[in-house]
């Protein structure tokens, strides 16, 4: 966001000159330029509007309306007041859906956002290959979908190379996917395989941006390895982590296709997160009203933890700009 | 003073003998580096390579030897028996289910429904961007900002109401019905190369306003070509995207005409009996759907890795 209020700033300073120029030497004509601007404007808008009222702002009413009704498809919604919500709040399946989603996000984000960290720092003073960096991001491209049936096969209880190799070294088997208190973190750690490197080249543009003589100065005055990383690269990347941290913990918060693939929610709850305790509301049970309250409160949670973590991590200030 | 001096003079005598001790622990930390990024290249890579391995697999022959790195008992069968090319009979002969499933129809859905998404998606975004970033109008930065709102709101809040809408139109299980909400814009297209027509060159279009060319033209001849090598990421980054989505295409698209690939996967993967599964089958499936996936980065590798450096928000 810091660049793009950067590039307004710069434009309107390009800007200024033209319209001065054009206030003395033709008053009335500039007027006309304006308007002859916005109707040009609304001609090029006229796609991306439709777009946005019928598929985002609409949906967006609609959806906060029916979280207030009674609306079993195909029979018509009925308005209820509060009364979805007030259900929610003593529904059992919700609290722990919640409860098995946050599980999910900090296993998720605390390991991706690590090991992306030392990925980044790694390829910084290791390697420069593009090759590297296409290989490392290339799990990234993959559909959940597949990447999840990859690892429901490795990790399979019977034939799986994962359980074969422990079998062969004398270990006992283990229901990654099947062992409730398991599934979540297993399902947890085939997402980070998939986006550790995306998250990591992510952060390795921040790394790359920090100035080569700060680490120099940091050298000049004796400081070790760990000092540096600690007191001079982490404070100098924080605005970069704190907007990784923002998209991957509200993307994570959204977990669904690993799961519709894998466990479908279970064993029994272990793994009915939030977004696929909504999608069972909404198309198992045709309860639409339920499923939108449910949608509500997520993403309040969601627009919650995003102004949060902006606000804890001071995303916009880099301590460059001291 | 002194202090200071005698201080400096022990760190100089410090760090000439630190020097051949930093050489050594370079080079250790050089081989541990590099180690590690061959740890997570192996991770990264085996998985991906496991899926190829099982697809040339008889499923039949495979639980004999479940470590075997290469294919057991090689064979085309599982990719015939995905694409709808073995018979019922063959296929129950490699341990297919024997039930009709069909790639090569799935294949041709995604990438019509995906074309047709990018295509309409990113030329109205283009314009948009155009008249947020070159446009001169009351109001704009604000509208823009409007937009940017529709960023923050998650994918299954407006799921709901669009799936009413398009079942209300009759939409349901085709194509279009898939492509609809997506295929008029997006706030990140929209922001995406709103970024980069604010770098293009405003002598030009000055010069070419003085020419007396239309907006429209200054768009589609100067605007658009200028911008092309970023239009062609996004449009690479947009079809990956749309490649790779699940519940929409899941929900709206189940016929076998408009049933894309990953739907066909999860639904191939309900499918295959629990005790039994034809695992090579499964992973056959993935391939095709993931084959294209990997020429696409193998053909834009660096515009891809460089768009996700350069921009950052996904």
């Amino acid at each position: 966001m810091t660049t793009i209020e950067r590039k307004d700033s710069a434009r309107s300073d390009d800007r200024r000159p033209s319209p001065a120029k054009a206030r003395t030497e033709t008053p009335r004509k500039k007027g006309g330029r304006r308007d002859s601007q916005l109707r040009v404007a609304v001609l090029f808008l006229i796609p991306a509007s439709i777009g946005f009222l019928v598929f985002f702002a609409w949906p967006a009413v609609r959806g906060l309306y029916l979280s207030f009704t009674n609306y079993h498809v195909p029979r018509d919604p009925v308005f209820i007041g509060l009364k979805n919500y007030i259900t929610i709040a003593s529904d059992p399946v919700f609290w722990n859906s919640l409860k098995v989603t946050l599980e999910y996000v900090v296993i998720n984000v605390g390991v991706q956002t690590a090991g992306a960290l030392l990925l980044a720092v790694l390829m910084q003073r290791f390697t420069r290959s593009m090759v590297v960096r296409g290989v490392i991001m290339l799990p990234y491209l993959i559909a959940n979908v597949i990447v999840a049936l990859v690892w429901f096969w490795l990790c399979d209880y019977n034939l799986g190379i994962v359980n074969a190799v422990l079998n062969s070294l004398g270990m006992d088997k283990v229901g990654f996917f099947g062992n409730e208190s398991l599934a979540m973190g297993t399902i947890a750690m085939v997402n980070v395989w998939r986006h550790l490197g995306y998250t990591s080249l992510l952060l390795f543009a921040g790394l790359q941006a920090i100035p080569k003589d700060v680490y120099e100065a940091a050298e000049m005055d004796g400081a070790g390895e760990w000092r540096v990383f600690r007191s001079v690269t982490l404070p100098l990347l924080r605005p970069v982590l704190a907007f990784v941290l923002v998209v991957t913990v509200v993307g994570s918060f959204q977990i669904f296709d690993t799961i519709a693939v894998t466990t479908k929610g279970g064993p029994i709850d272990a793994t009915r997160a939030i977004n696929y305790y909504i999608y069972e509301r909404a198309f198992e049970r045709m309860d639409f009203g339920y499923a939108s309250a449910l949608a509500v409160i997520l993403m309040i949670i969601l627009v919650g933890i995003a102004l949060l973590q902006n606000k804890l991590l001071r995303a916009n200030q880099s301590d460059l700009e001291r | 003073m002194a202090f200071l001096v005698i201080g400096s003079r022990r760190n100089a005598g410090a760090a000439t003998r630190e020097n051949d001790a930093s050489m050594a622990k370079s080079k250790v930390s050089l081989f541990f580096g590099r180690l590690a990024l061959a740890l997570v290249i192996a991770i990264t890579l085996f998985p991906i390579y496991w899926m190829f391995r099982t697809a040339f697999s008889n499923n039949r022959a495979m639980f004999s030897e479940p470590l075997s790195l290469l294919p057991v008992d090689f064979t085309w069968g599982p990719l015939q028996r995905v694409l709808g090319l073995a018979t019922p009979e063959a296929a129950m002969a490699e341990g297919g289910s024997g039930a009709s499933i069909n790639f090569a129809q799935y294949m041709l859905n995604s990438i019509l429904a995906c074309t047709l998404i990018t295509v309409l998606q990113v030329t109205f975004s283009a314009m948009a961007a155009y008249a947020f970033a070159l446009l001169n109008w009351k109001g704009r930065d604000k509208v823009f900002g409007i937009f940017l709102i529709a960023l923050m709101v998650p994918g299954i809040f407006t799921l709901l109401p669009n799936f009413i809408l398009v079942k209300d139109l009759g939409l349901l299980n085709s194509i279009v019905g898939i492509a609809l909400p997506a295929m008029f814009m997006t706030p990140f297209a929209i922001f995406f190369l709103r970024q980069f027509f604010l770098g293009v060159n405003r002598n030009i279009i000055e010069a070419a306003v003085i020419d007396g060319a239309g907006q429209w033209r200054i768009f589609s001849r100067i605007v658009v070509p200028l911008a092309w090598p970023q239009i062609v990421t996004l449009f690479i980054l947009q079809f990956i995207q749309y490649w790779n989505d699940y519940l929409w295409p899941f929900l709206v698209g189940q016929s076998e005409s408009s049933k894309l690939l990953t739907v066909g996967l999860g639904i191939f993967k309900s499918q295959t009996p629990q005790g039994n599964p034809d695992w090579a089958g499964l992973m056959a499936g993935a391939l095709v759907a993931a084959v294209p996936i990997f020429i696409l980065l193998l053909v834009f590798g660096r515009k891809i890795v460089g768009s996700i450096q350069s921009s950052g928000v996904k």
